[in-house]
């Protein structure tokens, strides 16, 4: 197949997908879940079948409709995207055995509808990864928040509707009030919306007009969840666990800091932010962002809450990697994408199989559990660490890219916020690991063992990745290398 | 302008006076009747204004007689057009006068304040 | 005989013959099959009429061939097909659509004479549009109001009925304001023909009585279009219509009154009334933003449903009127296409409420709980045409509030706060829809109603179709926009 077809059929395939998996859920459930299955693996062929492609250097492009002058939906896929797209549909494999083992276990309603409208979400992932140009970007990027709020609000209950009336809202108006300005501007000016090496704007804009411009793209983009527009990822956390894992660990948050990313180096360009005065202040709002949400999953009693407010910070690792507008640091954000990835999901996954087995929510249940889950509390501890950055996990290597990058810019600020959110993750994850295999189990607890073996198998798979990282991470760097080759 | 010249145009003056006077009725009664019968008048205002624009000073009736030449007519275009608006103007006269009839069945009174207290 | 150069006058003729017919057709159902097979003919004519002018082309017609100024005339150009399109479009599928719900709420001794009085409004509607000479676009409009009273009034609501007379009463009101104009247009240029005035108003002794005759007919255009603050006719009349009327005129009545009067304003008045453009920016501009934002806020917190879709119409019509207030080709080219596709958009949400309303009786939104799982084809159209009214991107909606918010970009030092306005009022649309959503998938179905199933497939295709072109138009825009662009070309000839 073609790299141009590949890429339409990556998009459309998870669509057609969701079609079979709702009218296989009529048939039965195995069924379904075989469906998810068959769809999620030819996922993975076509999308990694364009890896050959990109680390040659290819960078396929089709165009699929022209709306308006100027304006029209095109796909093209370079190394960001990619990782991007090559991360969620593998993930998406993974989530969906671990999903399987979690429904079944917590004998889950509504099933058809949950797996269904996951392929959708994967459909506008990837949309979203491959996407050409800013208003296709635009168009798969409410898409996927359209698609990924029935997952959100699946329990259905009265307190679900209303934390997924803040999930969406928060998302839609940021994205209609501030996001679409911002890309009709781009348009307005730069008479295009095309992501090109190098940036469209150079030139078009003057100093404060930029930082005014990134602005609206850094905030508009609210799945990146830079304050103040993170409280959407809190309120996501009633979704079943699957859905916080693949969704609000991987693709959907991953989806906002992809945007930003590859905005800052294919919109505007990461030499001409540089030189740009008034735009430095991202780096800034981002490192709030890191050291406020690491302070306040610090006082979190949730489980869930508390990865959340982690994942917000470990978000704004990125876009503060990013926003240095130095190429070693836009590597460092690249494979922080994934690092965190590997690392949130298994601790999601883990606290997924915590409630599956034992209906546990609260940090302060888990005294002693690692003696009656020894797997699962074994993978949290590898995806803990790898939040805080220690070694062998995938958490250092990205870290220390970022490190580089921001010692490369004398960028303190960068530097020592890295090290102290580092220390505050320490602070609250190793508490619970403490307490978690050292301590006793409080009298009385319910009798309870492993999570069902799918999600189990599936934890360890990604803990496994979260320890592969540290080792095996070469092509990852070689390929984002590509990103940063023309600026070297 | 001179006093004189303005009240030259005095059939200005009573279209712009029956206007008012049907214009008020229309906002100012609360039965349905008296609505309709002041719509009737506003109506009638603008049939005056036009007739009288048509009106050419010495002129009569347009119908061409055979075998007269340089007559002067009156302008036949607004009568035309004002027969077509009288006809409508009937039409939604009868119309509304249906539906008071029918708003009479449903409500049992043609008062407006009492048919929005009903409701 | 060449039929194609008949067009114009068919496309009024066709339906306004075949109102007469329809009401000797007795037999069940009948009546329904000649209004829906004329409403189909009425559609192809116009298809044909658009295809006749994408190339620029406009088509003229001499009824009797008496030649313009002394004969009447008709005139279709890009803006005219694309009214037509709309207008013969939404009358045909909402007829296609009609028959479950008409007979549910009309009962079959009437029929006939609704059916009949359907046409004579369609007849009117596109008479309004073909029509090139003053006097004939009021005779057609007030054809078109009378036989919409009817339509209205015809449901089993009897609250109606009041709704009904107030609309008369400003509808009557506003056409004879329009009249007054004309009659004071006439008197200074001694024509009706809307070229012919166009041609003669430059060389016109005094020009006073035309700023008179521009606001009167302004104004009675307004009264018409539901233009804010003259719209109070349209909540109560939209709400207690039988629903298939409501999906109709909510797609078209209003927008045709919208046409004549940008027609006017930019045929006959820009660039010979000095002026004029500020004028009718300065006039045009508050209140179409005082309706998008007062509209939307009241939508926000209506109860009825079919209530908050009135009042959500009301505010589109307020960016239609926003986009022709910036006097530019951007401005105006947004206008004509959310011409389009607001009645797209709301033509399939009125579709979907009668969808509803075939098993729900009373549409307030604390009723309408458990519709999702009874009918879940119908709100998923629900939910289309809501994203497509919202503007999200991948619906018809997002082009013309794309170019809204180009235009507002391009129209001077303001256009940020208009921007502002826009998208301030797209978030609240969020809000409405979103809260018509929440009432249909979340809330707690009520006691009682047990054999709820999905609406007939009828009506269920017909929402479906439309809410798939909400999607397609999103996508494939191309058509509609030629036209819109057409337009605002052609409109702006005479200022530019």
């Amino acid at each position: 197949m073609t790299p141009e077809i590949a890429i339409l059929t990556a998009i459309i395939l998870p669509l057609i997908g969701a079609l079979v998996i709702a009218l296989a859920g009529r048939v039965g459930p195995n069924i379904r879940e075989a469906a998810t299955a068959v769809t999620s693996i030819s996922l993975i062929f076509v999308v990694w079948g364009l890896l050959p492609v990109i680390i040659d250097g290819g960078r396929p492009s089709i165009e699929v409709s022209q709306v308006m002058p100027g304006l029209s939906i095109a796909f093209t896929v370079e190394p960001l995207g990619m990782l991007f797209a090559a991360l969620a549909s593998g993930l998406w494999l993974i989530n969906s055995l671990y999903s399987v083992g979690y429904m079944r276990g917590n004998k889950e309603k509504n099933q058809t509808r949950f797996f269904a409208c996951f392929a959708l979400a994967l459909s506008a992932t990837m949309g979203i990864a491959f996407a050409g140009n800013l208003f296709t970007l635009f168009l798969f990027y409410e898409l996927l928040t359209l698609s990924t709020y029935p997952l959100v609000a699946h329990k259905g209950d009265a307190a679900t509707v209303r934390s997924a009336r803040v999930y969406l809202g928060v998302l839609i108006s940021t994205s209609i009030a501030l996001f679409l300005p911002a890309i009709i501007w781009t348009y307005s000016v730069a008479g295009t919306g095309d992501f090109t090496e190098g940036g469209i704007l150079a030139g078009k804009l003057n100093d404060p007009e930029i930082g005014l411009l990134l602005g609206l793209f850094a905030f508009g983009i609210g799945k990146a969840a830079v304050m103040p527009m993170h409280k959407w990822l809190p309120a996501a956390m009633v979704a079943p666990t699957p859905v916080s894992a693949l969704l609000h660990a991987v693709a959907v948050v991953k989806a906002g800091v992809f945007a930003i990313t590859k905005i800052i180096i294919y919109v505007f360009g990461i030499e001409f932010l540089f030189e740009a005065s008034s735009a430095q202040w991202l780096l800034y709002a981002a490192a709030f962002t890191i050291i406020a949400a690491s302070v306040v999953a610090l006082r979190q009693t949730n489980i869930k809450r508390l990865l959340a407010y982690s994942t917000i910070a470990q978000l704004s690792y990125v876009v503060m990697a990013a926003a240095i507008f130095k190429p070693l640091a836009e590597l460092g954000a690249s494979l922080h994408i994934v690092a965190h990835a590997f690392g949130k999901i298994t601790l999601f996954f883990a606290a997924g199989a915590i409630y599956v087995a034992s209906k546990k929510t609260e940090i302060a249940q888990l005294r002693g559990i690692g003696r009656r889950m020894p797997w699962t509390m074994a993978a949290f501890t590898i995806g803990a660490l790898s939040m805080i950055g220690m070694p062998p996990t995938a958490g250092f290597v990205s870290k220390w890219y970022i490190l580089a990058g921001a010692f490369e810019a004398n960028n303190f600020v960068a530097m020592f916020t890295i090290i102290g959110s580092t220390v505050l993750n320490a602070a609250y994850f190793l508490p619970i690991l403490y307490m978690v295999w050292f301590e006793q189990e409080k009298e009385g607890g319910k009798e309870h063992g492993e999570a069902p073996l799918l999600a189990v198998i599936a934890l360890c798979i990604t803990a496994l990745l979260t320890l592969g990282f540290f080792l095996f991470n070469a092509p990852v760097i070689e390929l984002e290398s590509q990103i940063v080759k023309g600026f070297g | 302008m001179k006093l004189l010249e303005l009240l030259g145009y005095f059939n200005y003056w009573v279209f712009a006076i029956i206007l008012t006077v049907g214009l008020y009725a229309v906002i100012s009664k609360t039965n349905l009747i008296k609505k309709l019968i002041g719509l009737s008048i506003f109506q009638s205002a603008v049939f005056l204004m036009y007739i009288t624009m048509d009106k050419v000073e010495g002129g009569t009736a347009p119908i061409i007689t055979a075998g007269v030449d340089d007559q002067i007519f009156s302008n036949p275009v607004p009568q035309v057009l004002i027969l077509t608006a009288i006809v409508v103007g009937v039409s939604t006269l009868a119309l509304g006068l249906a539906l008071v009839v029918r708003i009479n069945e449903c409500y049992g009174t043609i008062e407006e304040d009492e048919i929005l207290d009903a409701d | 005989m060449d039929l194609l150069a008949h067009l114009p006058v068919l496309q009024v003729v066709v339906p306004m013959l075949s109102a007469p017919i329809i009401v000797m057709l007795q037999p069940r159902g009948l009546a329904w099959a000649g209004a829906t097979a004329t409403s189909l003919v009425s559609f192809a004519i116009a298809v044909a009429l658009t295809l006749a002018v994408l190339d620029g082309q406009a088509v003229d017609y001499a009824v009797g061939g008496w030649p313009a100024p002394f004969g009447i005339t008709l005139m279709v150009d890009a803006f005219s097909a694309l009214m037509l399109l709309v207008v013969t479009g939404a009358s045909a599928a909402a007829l296609i659509a009609a028959k479950p719900s008409i007979d549910q709420q009309i009962e079959s001794a009437r029929q006939p004479l609704f059916y009949s009085a359907w046409l004579l409004a369609l007849a009117g509607l596109v008479g309004i549009v073909v029509a090139a000479d003053a006097f004939n676009i009021f005779v057609f409009m007030e054809i078109s109001s009378l036989a919409s009273y009817i339509l209205i009034a015809g449901g089993p609501d009897r609250r109606a009925l009041p709704a009904v007379f107030k609309y008369l009463m400003m509808g009557t009101i506003g056409a004879t304001f329009y009249l007054i104009g004309v009659g004071l247009i006439y008197m200074m240029t001694g024509t009706l023909n809307l070229a012919d005035i166009d041609a003669r108003i430059g060389n016109v002794s005094d020009i006073n009585p035309l700023f008179v005759a521009a606001g009167f007919i302004t104004v009675g255009l307004a009264l018409k279009a539901a233009v804010f603050p003259l719209h109070v006719w349209v909540p109560n009349a939209y709400t207690h219509a039988p629903h298939m009327v409501t999906a109709f005129l909510a797609a078209c009545a209003t927008k045709v009154a919208l046409y004549v009067l940008l027609r006017f304003d930019y045929m006959v008045f820009q660039g010979n009334l000095i002026e004029h453009v500020v004028q009718f920016s300065m006039f045009a501009m508050p209140l179409a933003i005082l309706g998008i934002l007062v509209a939307s806020a009241v939508a926000m917190f209506e109860g009825h449903l079919k209530r908050l879709l009135a009042s959500s119409s009301i505010a589109q019509i307020g960016y239609i009127l926003l986009g022709a207030s910036f006097v530019s080709v951007a401005g105006l080219s947004s206008s004509a296409m959310h011409l389009f596709n607001h009645a797209l958009a709301k033509g399939g949400l009125f579709l979907g409420v009668a969808c509803i309303a075939y098993h729900y009786r009373d549409l307030r939104l604390s009723q309408l709980g458990g519709a999702s799982t009874r009918m879940p084809w119908t709100c998923a159209a629900i939910v289309v045409c809501g994203l497509s009214l919202i503007g999200v991107p991948g619906t018809a909606g997002f082009i013309s509030k794309w170019l809204l918010i180009n235009a507002a970009l391009q129209s001077g030092s303001w256009g940020w706060l208009l921007v502002a306005i826009i998208l301030a009022s797209s978030l609240m649309a969020v809000v409405y829809i979103w809260r018509i959503i929440e009432a249909l998938y979340f809330q707690e179905p009520i006691a009682g109603e047990a054999k709820i199933s999905e609406a007939p497939i009828q009506l269920l295709l017909v929402t479906g179709i439309v809410a798939i072109l909400n999607i397609y138009f999103g996508l494939f825009p191309q058509v509609p926009l030629a036209l819109a662009d057409s337009a605002a070309v052609l409109l702006l000839e005479g200022v530019l």
